[in-house]
C-alpha cells in the first residue's frame, strides 16, 4: 500500500509529510473563544468557555459524552444557527474578527472553517460530483481547474490511487473509511483555514480509523484542526493541545486546557487526573 | 392460528378481486384487439371501429396535466419540506382538504373556471388543467415525504460546506429523492388516467381526432362510461376500451419502475 501523501509528487496542493511530535513552538492563536455559552431551548449545555485555538496545531477536545464538546465545536462555524431554539453567547474571533459580526457571511465563514462529522456523510452522487458541488457553489466552472482541484484533494487524503479509475462511481459505494476520507477531501477542496472534526474515527473499524488518524496528523501545520475524540490514546498520539470538558450540575464546562503532553503526564485538576486515569467518566 | 388464517384469507381476497377484474376485462376486451382497433376512428357511436383519437386525446390531456402539475407540485413540496417549517400548516391543511374533494366537484370547478371563466370551453386544455389540480395533493405529499426521508446529515454536510439551501436542494436533495418523486408522479398519473367525472364537463365527449389543444377530446375513461351508459349495444366495445385503459396504466407503471430502478442503482451501486 502506498504511504499516504507520497502519491502525487507533482501536485502543488498536496500535503507534505509533517512531523508528528511536540506542540508547535509558540504558534499564534487563530481562533479566540471567550466566555462562550450555548443553550438549547433555554437549557444551558455549555457555559463560560474561554480558550485559544493555535494556528497549524491539533487541538483535541476530550471528556465524557454530553459535556458540550460537540456544541462547542458547532459554535465555531455557527452550525448552531441551524438548530431551532439554540442560543449562543460570548465571543468567537477568527483571525481577530468576530464570527457573528453582521458583515460576516455565514457561508463564507463555513468555507473558512470546515467541519467533518462523526458519521461519514458523502452526498448520494459520484465521487467526482461530491467534490465538484462545493467548488461550483463558489463559482468555479473551469473544467480543467475543477479536475485539478479534485485530484489534489483526493491525493491529500490518500484516496487518489484508490479511486482514480472510478471517479464517476457512486460515493456511497465506497467503504466507511474511504467515505470519511472523501468527506475530508470535500472539506479540504475549499482550502479552509480551520477543520472541525467531531469524532471522525468513531464510526470506523480500527484499520480505517488508523488511516484517518494518520491523515489528521498530516494536516498539522497546513491546517488548524479541532478534533473531538473519545479515544484518549488517540488524543495523546495526535494532539498538540488538549481541552478537557466536564459536566457540573448538568452544564458543560472547560476544566483544563493546556499543551497536550503536560496535560496527559501531569494533569493539574483532580477531575482531569481522575478521567485520564480511568477513574471517572 | 385462526387469527393468522383470517389475515391470510383477507389478503387472498384482495388478490382474488384484482385477478377477477383483470381476467374479466381481458376475456371480454382483449379478444377485440387488432391493429385497426388501435389505429382507426370509432364508428357507429363507438360500437365498432377503433380508438385512435381517444388514445391521442387521453395522452394529450395527461401531458397537459403533468406539465402543469409536476413543476408546481415539486416546487410546493420543496417549499414545504425545506423552506417553511412552521409556516407550512395552512398550506398542508389546504392540501388535505383538496385531496378530499370528490372528482365530480373538481369537474364542476374546472368547468366553471377553465371552460367558462377563462374561455377555454370544452377542450383538452381545460380537462388537463382540471386534472392537474386533482394531481397536486398526491404529488406534493409523496414528494414531501421523499424529501423528509432523506438523512439530515446531507443537509448539515451541505451547510458545513457553505452551500446555500437552494443549491443543496437542486444538486443533492432533489436528485436523491428522484425515485420517490417519480413514484408519486406515476401514482398521480395513474389516477388521472382513470378519471371520468372531472373530464365530462371539461374536456367533453367529442370522439373525433383533436386538431389542437383547444379542441374537445374524449378520454378513454369517458369513452368507457359513454359506451356502457349511453350507447345501447356498446358493452363489447366498452370492455375493449377498458382493456386498453388497463394496458395503458400497466405500461406507464412499468416504464416508471424501470426509470426508478436505474436511478436508484446509479446512487448506490457501482456502474
Amino acid at each position: 500500500m502506498p504511504r499516504i501523501g507520497e502519491s502525487g509528487t507533482d501536485i502543488p496542493y498536496a500535503l507534505g509529510l509533517v512531523e508528528c511530535g511536540n506542540a508547535c513552538c509558540a504558534p499564534p492563536p487563530l481562533l479566540r473563544v471567550s466566555d462562550l455559552s450555548v443553550a438549547y431551548g433555554g437549557r444551558t449545555v455549555l457555559d463560560g468557555v474561554s480558550l485559544d485555538i493555535y494556528k497549524g496545531c491539533i487541538t483535541a477536545l476530550i471528556g465524557p459524552s454530553g459535556c458540550g464538546k460537540t456544541s462547542f465545536l458547532s459554535a465555531l462555524n455557527r452550525m448552531t444557527d441551524l438548530v431551532p431554539g439554540a442560543r449562543v453567547a460570548g465571543r468567537v474571533q477568527l483571525d481577530g474578527q468576530d464570527i457573528r459580526a453582521p458583515e460576516i457571511d455565514v457561508r463564507t465563514l463555513r468555507q473558512r472553517v470546515g467541519m467533518i462529522f462523526q458519521k461519514p456523510n458523502p452526498f448520494p452522487l459520484s465521487i467526482r460530483r461530491n467534490l465538484e458541488v462545493p467548488l461550483r457553489e463558489q463559482g468555479l466552472m473551469d473544467r480543467g481547474e475543477l479536475a485539478h482541484r479534485v485530484e489534489a484533494a483526493l491525493s491529500d487524503v490518500g484516496l487518489w490511487p484508490e479511486v482514480r479509475d472510478r471517479l464517476d462511481a457512486p460515493a456511497l459505494g465506497l467503504s466507511g473509511g474511504q467515505q470519511q476520507r472523501l468527506c475530508i477531501a470535500r472539506a479540504l477542496i475549499l482550502r479552509p483555514e480551520v477543520l472541525l472534526m467531531d469524532e471522525p474515527c468513531s464510526a470506523l473499524d480500527p484499520m480505517a480509523s488508523g488511516v484517518v488518524e494518520d491523515l489528521v496528523t498530516r494536516l498539522r501545520g497546513s491546517y488548524t484542526v479541532v478534533i473531538v475524540t473519545h479515544n484518549l490514546a488517540q488524543a495523546r498520539r495526535i494532539a498538540n493541545y488538549a481541552a478537557f470538558f466536564w459536566m457540573t450540575e448538568r452544564v458543560g464546562n472547560l476544566i483544563e486546557f493546556s499543551a497536550s503532553r503536560p496535560m496527559f503526564e501531569r494533569p493539574r485538576h483532580p477531575l482531569t487526573a481522575a478521567y485520564l486515569g480511568g477513574l471517572r467518566g | 392460528m385462526l387469527f393468522g388464517a383470517v389475515l391470510g384469507a383477507a389478503a387472498a381476497l384482495c388478490v382474488l378481486a384484482l385477478a377477477w377484474v383483470l381476467w374479466d376485462v381481458a376475456r371480454h376486451g382483449l379478444t377485440l384487439w387488432s391493429w385497426s382497433y388501435l389505429l382507426d376512428e370509432p364508428s357507429n357511436a363507438g360500437r365498432s371501429g377503433g380508438i385512435a383519437p381517444i388514445l391521442v386525446s387521453t395522452l394529450a390531456i395527461l401531458a397537459v396535466a403533468l406539465t402543469v402539475a409536476f413543476p408546481v407540485g415539486v416546487a410546493t413540496a420543496v417549499w414545504l419540506a425545506e423552506f417553511a417549517p412552521g409556516r407550512a400548516a395552512p398550506v398542508r391543511l389546504a392540501l388535505h382538504a383538496l385531496a378530499g374533494v370528490p372528482s365530480i366537484v373538481f369537474g364542476l370547478f374546472g368547468s366553471a373556471l377553465f371552460s367558462v371563466l377563462l374561455g377555454l370551453g370544452f377542450s383538452i386544455l381545460s380537462g388537463g388543467l382540471t386534472l392537474a389540480c386533482m394531481m397536486l395533493p398526491p404529488l406534493i405529499s409523496t414528494t414531501e415525504a421523499g424529501l423528509s426521508a432523506l438523512p439530515s446529515e446531507w443537509r448539515r454536510g451541505g451547510a458545513a460546506l457553505g452551500m446555500s439551501r437552494s443549491s443543496l436542494v437542486a444538486h443533492v436533495l432533489l436528485p436523491a429523492a428522484a425515485p420517490t418523486i417519480v413514484a408519486g408522479a406515476v401514482l398521480a398519473v395513474g389516477r388521472a388516467t382513470a378519471e371520468t367525472a372531472a373530464l365530462i364537463y371539461t374536456s367533453g365527449y367529442v370522439d373525433r381526432m383533436p386538431g389542437s389543444w383547444l379542441d374537445s377530446g374524449r378520454s378513454l375513461a369517458v369513452h368507457i362510461y359513454d359506451l356502457s351508459m349511453n350507447v345501447a349495444g356498446g358493452d363489447r366495445a366498452a370492455y375493449a376500451a377498458a382493456s386498453a385503459l388497463v394496458v395503458l396504466i400497466l405500461v406507464i407503471n412499468l416504464f416508471a419502475a424501470s426509470v426508478r430502478r436505474r436511478w436508484a442503482l446509479r446512487q448506490l451501486a457501482p456502474d
